[in-house]
C-alpha cells in the first residue's frame, strides 16, 4: 500500500508530522502557565486566609507536588478530556471552552469570509487595471485597514450604525435577550438556528454579528487585498500568460485558469497568517462588543491567576493553530503539484 | 501571406516614449521560413508581439500596416484577434519551461487551446490533445498528457509549447528564440522538428533569433535588424558571403565558426596582433580520479565519475558538454567552492583537494585560483558599485587600503578596458559587456595563476562576446594565466582553447589537442555535438 500516489503519501506524512507538534504544545502550555507570576493558592484561599489555610488550598489544588508529577496528572486528565476546573467560573474548563470557542470562531470565520469576499476581487481588479480608480481604491482600503486599530473602528461603527442611524442592535453579546438561544449543535448560532429552521433567531444572530465581524473584516482585508494584487501582478507578467494569450485563449480563461490559480499560493499563505492575527485581534473586538468569546475569557482568567482556564485556553489556541497550519499545507498540495516532490 | 509596411511600435514608459520599432517593411510568402536576426534591443521580438497584438502594457503600434490574408492586424477587433491567434498565427517562445503554466497538466493546456478554437469537444479533447502531442514526436504521449511542466526536460517542454502552437493548424508560426537555453543537441532536435512540421503542413514561419548561424541553417531568407530598423535582407548565403551593411558585416564577423581565429571576430580595424601564448610542459594543475557523489532523494547521484586531466602552465583547456554532464560540478570543485567525494587535485605540487572548501577563503592559495561566473548580472552584488566589486578581493585577500587600493582598481579597470568614469556605477547602470569586464577585473585582481571561466559569454550578444573573448585572450598572455574554459559552444572553445575535454554523464569521453578533437573527433558523442552545432556558411570575401 506504500506505493500509492506520492501526493497522498506526502499528505499522510504531513499529518503525521503534526503529532510531535501537538505533544510539544502540551508541554509548553503546561510550563508556560506555571511560569506565570502570582500564586493561585494565595488568591483562591481568600483575603482573610492565613499561612495554614493557604497551605491547605495548595494541597487541595495539588500544587505542592513536584512539577513532574503535576505534569503527569495533567496529561492523565487531558487524555480523559478533563481540562481541569475553572476556579473563577466554577465550571469545568472544557465546558467553558465548548461554549465560548464557537462564539469566537463564528466571529472570526465570518469576518474572514467577509474579508475574502471583498479583498480578493478588489485585488484582482486592481491588478488587471493598474493605475485606474479601482487600483487607487484598493490602495486607500489597504492603508485604512492597516492603520485603524480594531477598537477604534469598532467604536466608530457602533457610533454610526447603533447610536446615529439606529440600524444595528445594541452591541451586547451574540443575541438580543428577546430571542432564545438556539439548541447547541455546533455552537455557531447562525448554523444552529438554520438547522432548527428558526429564521427569526437567525436574523437576530446575524444582526448582532454584522458589526463585530465587519470591524474584524476591515482589519483583515488589507493584507489579503494587498497580497492578491501583488500576486496577480506577478502572475500576469509571467511568460506562460503570454503563451496563453498568443494561443488565442479568452481573457477570462487567461485571468482565472492561468493567472489566478498561480496567484493563489501566496494568497493562501497570507490567509493563514491573517487568521492567526484575527484570533489575536479578537480580544479587543470581543471587549468592545461584549462578545462572550474565548479572548475575553482568557483575559479575565489571566487577571485572577485561574491557571486551569489559562492552560486550557493556550492549549485550545495552539491546537487551533496546528490544525490551521495543517489545512494550509494541505491546501498547498491541492493547488500546486510541485509541492511534495523533490524539485531538483 | 503576411505583409508589413512601415510598422512602428513605441512604448510609453516613465522616462518618456521609447521607439522600439521604427518603420519596418517585409513580406512572408506561403511556405517560406523568414529569419529575423538581431542583437538584444533590436526590436525583433517586439515586432512579433505587435503582429499578434500581445504587446506588454504601454506598447502601441504607432504607424504602418500589417496585413495577414487580407485581415488588417492593426485595426482588427480584439475578438477577431483572439480567433486569429492560435488558429491562424501562433507563437513559440524562448525559455519553454516558463512558457507553460506550471500548475496545469500539459494535456489540459493543449485542450484549452483546442476547445477555445472549437477544434475539440469535451468528449474528444483528450484524444485530440494526445494526437497533438504525438505530432510533435513525444514518446508515450498518453502518459505525458498527465505530466506537469516541472516533470519534463527543457526540450520536452519546448515540444509541448510547439504542440500548443500547432494544435489548431495555424498557417503562420512565429518562433521567438525557440532554442535559447537548450542544449546544442536538443536545439538541433527541436529546430529539425519545427522545420519538418512547417514543411509537412505547408506553413510559413518567422524565426526570430540572435544566432546568425542558426538562422542561416534553417531560413530561406534573413532580415537583419538593428535599433528598430531592418538594415539588410537577403538569402542566408549571400548575407554571409557578402554582407552589405556595416552592421551585418560586424555580426557575420562576430559569429564564431570553423576556420576563423579569435581576432577575426572583431571588425577589421579593431583587430590587434595575435601573440602566441607560451605554454610550458609543466602541469600547473593535475586532476586525478576526481569523483563527486550527491545523496539524491532516490539514491546516490554520481555527478562526476573519476575524471583525470592536466592543465599546463599557460594553457587554455576547454571543458565541453551538455547540461548535466558534470562540467559545472567539476569547475566548482576545482575552484574550491565544493568538496570532492574522492580524488586528488594537485595544484602547483600540492594537493588542494584535502583543503576543505568551507575554509578555503582563508587559504593562502585562494588568490591563485579565481573564477569568472556565467551570468555577469547575477554574479555582481546589485548594491555594490563596480569600484566596490573590484575592491572586494583586494581588500579582503590583498589587504590593500587607501591610495594603494585606488591605484590598483584603476589599473585593473584599464587592463580590462573598463572606462574609469564607469567605476562608480552600479550593475544595473552598466551594459552586459561592461558587467562582464567588471567580473573579469574582480577575478584577475589578485593576479591569480589559474582562472576558471564558466561560460563567461553565454548571456552576451555576439558582437560583445567577440570583444570579451579577445580580452580574455589578451589577458592570458599579459598575465601569464592558465584557463579552464567551460562552455557548451564548440565554436567558441575551438577559437580559445589549446586542449579540449569532452564530458558526458560525469565521464570524460574524449580529450586532446583542440584542433584534433574538432577536426577528427574519435568518440561518437563528440561527433554528434559537432554535427548539432549550427554551421554558418563560410565567408568567401576576405578583408
Amino acid at each position: 500500500m506504500l506505493a500509492t500516489s506520492p501526493r497522498l503519501r506526502a499528505t499522510g506524512l504531513r499529518i503525521v508530522q503534526a503529532i510531535p507538534v501537538v505533544i510539544g504544545v502540551v508541554v509548553i502550555s503546561f510550563l508556560l502557565t506555571r511560569a506565570l507570576p502570582g500564586d493561585p493558592a494565595v488568591y483562591f484561599a481568600g483575603v482573610a486566609a492565613d499561612a495554614d489555610s493557604i497551605e491547605q488550598t495548595r494541597v487541595a489544588m495539588g500544587l505542592d507536588k513536584p512539577m513532574a508529577q503535576q505534569f503527569l496528572i495533567y496529561v492523565g486528565d487531558l487524555l480523559q478530556g478533563d481540562l481541569g476546573q475553572s476556579l473563577s467560573s466554577g465550571r469545568s474548563v472544557a465546558e467553558d471552552l465548548a461554549k465560548r470557542l464557537p462564539a469566537s470562531l463564528e466571529l472570526t470565520l465570518t469576518a474572514l469570509l467577509l474579508a475574502i469576499a471583498i479583498a480578493v476581487p478588489l485585488g484582482v481588479l486592481a491588478a488587471t487595471r493598474p493605475g485606474t480608480w479601482v487600483d487607487h481604491l484598493c490602495r486607500v482600503v489597504v492603508t485604512a485597514g492597516v492603520s485603524l486599530p480594531t477598537f477604534f473602528t469598532g467604536i466608530l461603527l457602533i457610533y454610526v450604525f447603533y447610536y446615529l442611524l439606529g440600524i444595528a442592535p445594541s452591541p451586547l453579546g451574540r443575541l438580543d435577550f428577546i430571542y432564545l438561544d438556539p439548541d447547541h449543535v455546533t455552537g455557531f448560532y447562525l448554523i444552529d438556528a438554520a438547522l432548527m429552521g428558526d429564521w427569526e433567531t437567525w436574523r437576530g444572530a446575524a444582526k448582532q454579528l454584522i458589526l463585530p465581524a465587519g470591524t474584524l473584516a476591515l482589519f483583515t482585508l488589507a493584507p489579503i487585498a494587498r497580497m492578491t494584487r501583488a500576486a496577480m501582478l506577478s502572475a500576469l507578467s509571467s511568460d506562460f500568460i503570454r503563451t496563453a494569450r498568443a494561443a488565442g485563449l479568452s481573457n477570462r480563461t487567461v485571468l482565472f485558469r492561468y493567472a489566478f490559480r498561480n496567484a493563489l499560493l501566496p494568497v493562501v499563505t497570507t490567509l493563514g497568517m491573517v487568521f492567526s492575527f484575527a484570533l489575536g485581534a479578537n480580544v479587543l473586538v470581543e471587549k468592545v462588543f461584549a462578545w462572550p468569546g474565548i479572548g475575553s475569557y482568557a483575559v479575565e482568567a489571566l487577571v485572577v491567576s485561574d491557571y486551569a482556564a489559562v492552560q486550557g485556553f493556550v492549549l485550545a489556541m495552539a491546537l487551533l493553530f496546528v490544525a490551521l497550519n495543517l489545512v494550509i499545507d494541505l491546501l498547498y498540495t491541492a493547488i500546486d503539484p510541485r509541492i511534495g516532490f523533490s524539485s531538483k | 501571406m503576411l505583409s508589413v509596411r512601415d510598422l512602428a511600435v513605441s512604448f510609453n514608459t516613465r522616462r518618456g516614449v521609447v521607439d522600439a520599432v521604427r518603420g519596418i517593411s517585409f513580406d512572408v510568402s506561403k511556405g517560406e521560413i523568414l529569419g529575423v536576426v538581431g542583437e538584444s534591443g533590436s526590436g525583433k521580438s517586439v515586432t512579433s508581439y505587435a503582429l499578434m497584438r500581445i504587446l506588454d502594457a504601454g506598447g502601441v503600434i504607432k504607424a504602418g500596416e500589417a496585413t495577414y490574408s487580407g485581415v488588417d492586424l492593426r485595426r482588427a477587433a480584439e475578438r477577431d484577434m483572439r480567433d486569429i491567434r492560435g488558429r491562424e498565427i501562433s507563437m513559440i517562445f524562448q525559455n519553454p519551461r516558463a512558457a507553460l503554466n506550471p500548475i496545469r497538466k500539459v494535456g489540459h493546456q493543449i485542450e484549452d487551446v483546442l476547445r477555445h478554437h472549437a477544434r475539440a469537444t469535451r468528449f474528444d479533447a483528450r484524444e485530440k490533445a494526445i494526437a497533438a502531442l504525438e505530432a510533435v514526436k513525444i514518446n508515450d504521449a498518453s502518459a505525458r498528457y498527465n505530466a506537469y511542466p516541472f516533470e519534463l526536460s527543457g526540450g520536452m517542454c519546448q515540444r509541448i509549447v510547439c504542440a500548443i502552437a500547432l494544435a489548431c493548424d495555424p498557417r503562420l508560426l512565429i518562433a521567438d528564440e525557440p532554442t535559447t537555453g537548450l542544449d546544442i543537441t536538443t536545439q538541433k532536435a527541436v529546430m529539425d522538428l519545427v522545420r519538418d512540421l512547417i514543411r509537412e503542413r505547408d506553413m510559413s514561419s518567422i524565426l526570430i533569433t540572435h544566432d546568425l548561424g542558426l538562422a542561416a541553417q534553417y531560413c530561406d531568407r534573413i532580415l537583419v535588424m538593428k535599433d528598430g530598423v531592418i538594415v539588410e535582407q537577403g538569402d542566408p548565403a549571400q548575407i554571409f558571403s557578402d554582407p552589405q551593411h556595416p552592421y551585418s558585416r560586424k555580426l557575420v564577423d562576430a559569429t564564431p565558426r570553423a576556420g576563423t581565429d579569435v581576432r577575426s571576430l572583431l571588425p577589421p580595424q579593431e583587430r590587434g596582433t595575435m601573440v602566441t601564448p607560451k605554454i610550458s610542459d609543466q602541469p600547473l594543475l593535475e586532476v586525478r580520479n576526481l569523483t563527486k557523489t550527491y545523496m539524491g532523494k532516490s539514491g546516490p547521484v554520481h555527478a562526476v565519475k573519476g575524471i583525470s586531466f592536466k592543465i599546463n602552465e599557460g594553457q587554455c583547456v576547454g571543458l565541453v558538454g551538455e547540461s548535466g554532464c558534470g562540467k559545472s560540478t567539476t569547475s566548482e570543485i576545482l575552484v574550491r567552492l565544493m568538496d570532492a567525494t574522492s580524488g586528488e587535485i594537485i595544484f602547483d605540487g600540492e594537493d588542494i583537494a584535502t583543503a576543505p572548501a568551507r575554509g578555503f577563503a582563508g587559504d593562502a592559495r585562494r588568490a591563485d585560483i579565481q573564477m569568472v561566473f556565467q551570468d555577469a548580472t547575477d554574479s555582481l552584488n546589485p548594491r555594490h558599485s563596480a569600484r566596490q566589486t573590484i575592491a572586494e578581493p583586494l581588500r579582503r585577500l590583498g589587504r590593500m587600503r587607501g591610495a594603494e587600493l585606488a591605484t590598483r582598481i584603476e589599473e585593473l579597470a584599464t587592463l580590462v578596458g573598463l572606462p574609469l568614469s564607469l567605476l562608480d556605477r552600479f550593475p544595473h547602470q552598466l551594459s552586459g559587456g561592461q558587467k562582464a569586464r567588471v567580473g573579469i577585473a574582480r577575478a584577475v585582481a589578485l593576479e591569480p595563476r589559474f582562472l576558471i571561466l564558466d561560460e563567461p559569454t553565454a548571456a552576451l550578444d555576439v558582437s560583445i562576446q567577440a570583444v570579451v573573448l579577445n580580452l580574455l585572450v589578451d589577458l592570458r598572455i599579459k598575465l601569464g594565466l592558465s584557463y579552464l574554459f567551460v562552455s557548451h559552444d564548440l565554436h567558441v572553445v575551438r577559437l580559445l582553447c589549446d586542449h579540449v575535454i569532452v564530458m558526458k554523464d560525469g565521464e570524460i569521453v574524449e580529450q586532446g589537442a583542440a584542433q584534433n578533437v574538432m577536426s577528427n573527433p574519435r568518440s561518437d558523442y563528440t561527433k554528434m555535438l559537432l554535427a548539432a552545432a549550427p554551421a554558418p556558411p563560410q565567408r568567401r570575401k576576405t578583408n
